[in-house]
């Protein structure tokens, strides 16, 4: 626990950095807005009403939005603009920011004593003195008082940040959530937490500086915060322009792939990072813009969501097809098929099954009607699914969405009759689950792929350094190595299991 | 003779609220050192008009002069500046202390009020140096008070307006506060226009009162011939009041 939280100090500073320019891009929008509310009700009620209706989207699907917000502006700002990472974490917390700031400033200038708004006409202040000498100090205190709060909301909405490729505290978070490490996510939150904790009270003795005119308050506060902000530039100011940026999606299986292929480019000389928990849809394009550099996909998936094909033409030929589309529209190189698949299968307790006697999704289909599926959280959105379902004409009493992790828990525990399994998982076989016999072939082949972004794929001897890799994993020691990640006891971290694998497969 | 222009002349000043008629075509002239109350019942018109001064409120038609000169031809800033103004709001800055809040206008156009000045006048409204380095809140309805007029006259004003500046105090201070004002114009050498709705103030105080209804200029008297009966049944009515307290008072001492 004490190491998880040691090992954070980057994760941290870039949190920081992050929070605090949010906070600060959204002072800088939200005070003129409040400045401009307050002598015009109309432009009040508008903004006002925006912010609020920004404040209902939930955090993680507005960094989500500026992903495809930020991919279109490129044809206004050139393929230069970033569109994972700092830039749309930023633009969303901003967001999420304004409306603490926003209202309270509101709220201050409607709160002001009319008679000393009148006198300071009466005395013959100018629109910009009234601001300067009236307004604004009297308003100070509130405007502090919903800065805090944004910055508390900004500080926790952060961690989500990690799912556009953006380091932050929520990367320990997310990656203990995938391989049940609860060390490492209470490290995180513990994290997150404590400099939330100390944000407020800092920025809550500026807030009681302006309250009580105490000049001294005002400065501590702001000069402890400013320290902490310039520290976390400070140590960060190292990075390099030229690593190797490896993305994962946010399973085992993508973050000890991300950390074998690291672990061989750091032998080679490379310098890398990670983008570890990326969300699945926003991986293909990350690569395909050259936002990262590596990342991991499987043949069903690119076929069904990028090539939008519902036909099942056999393995061979999706390969064959898939690599050719990347060539041709995105400039994407698949360097190959690594070895293993990875498919969406429909799973159950052996006993479950036996009982019910099941043994393929046609059997299945008989049965549906009584019991519960559980999928991961896009499964059911998935177009395999849709096509499995439509192709057996299944038709389940419940589906329950789970996040993968815990969606194995819920078949063991029985709150699911069926789920979504991964074929590569180890738990499949630690559980001892039946996977049943996709007669129709519905599903399409899985096959893990290696893909290289358009610019990365320029790099020759970043190509032959990885080539070795293509064909080199067998699924038993790709479902060893998941397994030692996922399971309670001896829990391997996807570094370690990387490492065994590397060492296993003599790589 | 050298022609002077009179100190403040409303020319035709009219100002709507919506459907309603605040100040209907006013013409009159107040004099150099006069001290002038505008009287009346609520919604008269009479803080309207008086706001025109200043531009506190821009008539919608007709003039209103100050030394011969169109207010309209003045920055509003600039023009308030000129002109000491006095509320019953009081208005003080709450986050500065009271030496700061008197010193604000000559800070507005970039002077510093020397301490001295600060002293002779808070002595003006009868306070002492003490509470210069007070903060608002630690003062009564009537010291407050005190200030703002100490405040409206830190830039030497030829002009000071008064809108009901002694409606929310004890009558006890509110006779004070008064006599120290009236004082305070005879000594400076003001032309002051002071609006309330108590006659008997109006009538102790000023050397000329208005009375306003509806918008429109009910009587124009001074304080003896409003007492003599002159000046009309709408003005009359409201001398009545203070008339037939002091007779009823009499008739308990008699």
């Amino acid at each position: 626990m004490f190491e998880a939280l040691a090992g954070l100090g980057d994760k941290l500073a870039a949190h920081i950095l992050l929070a605090s320019s949010a906070i600060a891009l959204g002072i800088i929008v939200a005070l003129p807005l409040a400045v401009w509310a307050s002598r015009s009700p109309a432009v009040a009620r508008i903004t006002l009403g925006f912010a609020s209706l920004v404040q209902t989207i939930p955090a993680l699907a507005l960094l989500a939005l500026f992903f495809p917000i930020l991919l279109s502006l490129r044809a206004v700002f050139g393929e230069g603009l970033p569109t994972l990472g700092f830039l749309p974490a930023l633009l969303a917390l901003s967001l999420y920011a304004l409306l603490p700031i926003l209202r309270n400033t509101v709220t201050a200038r409607e709160h002001m004593a009319a008679g000393v708004l009148e006198a300071a006409d009466g005395v013959g202040m100018t629109g910009w003195q009234k601001l300067r000498l009236v307004e604004a100090p009297l308003a100070a205190p509130y405007i502090m008082a919903g800065i805090r709060t944004a910055a508390v909301w900004t500080i926790g909405a952060a961690t989500l940040s990690t799912t556009i490729g953006q380091p932050s505290l929520g990367d320990p978070i997310f990656a203990g959530l995938q391989t049940q490490n609860w060390a490492l996510v209470l490290a995180g939150c513990i994290a997150s937490a404590g400099l939330a904790i100390i944000a407020d009270s800092l920025l809550g003795m500026v807030e009681r500086g302006f309250a009580a005119r105490k000049k001294w308050l005002i400065w501590t506060g702001a000069s402890v915060a400013a320290i902490g902000i310039a520290l976390s530039a400070w140590s960060l100011r190292a990075q390099d322009e030229d690593a190797i940026v490896i993305g994962a999606k946010s399973f085992s299986e993508q973050y000890i792939l991300a950390q074998l292929v690291g672990h061989r480019l750091e032998e080679a000389g490379y310098k890398v990072e990670y983008r570890d928990g990326l969300g699945s849809a926003v991986v293909h394009n990350a690569v395909t813009t050259s936002e990262i550099d590596i990342s991991f996909d499987y043949t069903g998936t690119v076929w069904t969501n990028q090539l939008g094909r519902e036909d099942n033409p056999g393995r061979e030929q999706i390969y064959r097809t898939i690599v050719d589309w990347e060539r041709d529209t995105t400039g994407t190189l698949v360097l190959g098929n690594l070895g293993f698949e990875n498919a969406y299968a429909l799973a159950m307790r052996q006993d479950r099954a036996n009982e019910l006697n099941i043994a393929t999704i046609n059997d299945l289909a008989r049965s549906a009607r009584g019991l519960t599926i559980g999928g991961d959280v896009e499964f059911f959105e998935r177009p395999e699914w849709i096509a499995v379902r439509d192709a057996y004409n299944l038709n389940f009493a419940r589906t329950r969405n789970f996040t993968s992790t815990f969606m194995y828990d819920a078949l063991t525990g029985g709150e699911a009759d069926v789920i979504s399994a991964y074929t590569s998982d180890g738990r499949v076989a630690a559980d001892r689950l039946v996977i049943l016999t996709d007669t129709k072939e519905a599903f399409p082949s899985y096959d893990a792929l290696l893909m290289i972004s358009p610019e990365a794929s320029q790099d020759a001897r970043l190509v032959e350094t990885l080539r070795p890799l293509v064909g080199a994993i067998d699924v038993d020691s790709m479902r060893e190595a998941n397994f030692s990640v996922d399971r309670e006891d001896n829990k391997k971290s996807p570094r370690e299991a990387a490492e065994n694998l590397a060492k296993k497969l003599g790589l | 003779m050298v022609s002077r222009h009179p100190s403040i002349a409303f020319r035709e000043t009219t100002k709507l609220f919506g459907e309603v008629t605040a100040v209907d075509a006013i013409s009159l002239e107040i004099e150099d050192d006069s001290f002038v109350a505008l009287v009346g019942e609520s919604g008269s018109g009479k803080s309207t008009l008086l706001k025109t001064i200043n531009r506190l409120v821009d008539p919608d038609s007709g003039s209103v002069l100050m030394e011969g000169e169109d207010v309209r031809c003045a920055d509003a800033p600039e023009l308030r500046r000129r002109i000491g103004y006095v509320f019953q709001g009081v208005g003080l800055f709450p986050h500065m202390d009271v030496a700061e809040n008197i010193a604000i206008g000559p800070r507005l156009s970039g002077t510093r009020l020397p301490g001295e000045r600060i002293e002779e006048l808070l002595a003006g409204v009868e306070l002492d140096g003490s509470y210069a380095s007070r903060m608002p809140s630690e003062l009564s309805g009537g010291q407050r008070q005190r200030i703002g007029v100490a405040r409206a006259l830190a830039n030497d004003p030829h002009i000071l307006l008064m809108d009901e500046p002694f409606g929310a105090l004890d009558p006890v201070t509110r006779d004070a506060l008064g006599k120290r004002v009236r004082a305070l114009h005879d000594r400076l050498g003001l032309t002051t226009v002071m609006v309330t709705h108590d006659m008997a103030e109006a009538l102790l105080l000023a050397d000329r009162v208005l009375v306003m209804s509806e918008g429109r200029l009910a009587a124009d008297r001074t304080p003896k011939q409003l007492l003599a009966g002159e000046g009309g049944e709408i003005a009359q009515s409201l001398v009545a009041v203070p008339r037939d307290q002091a007779e009823a008072l009499a008739g308990l001492v008699g």
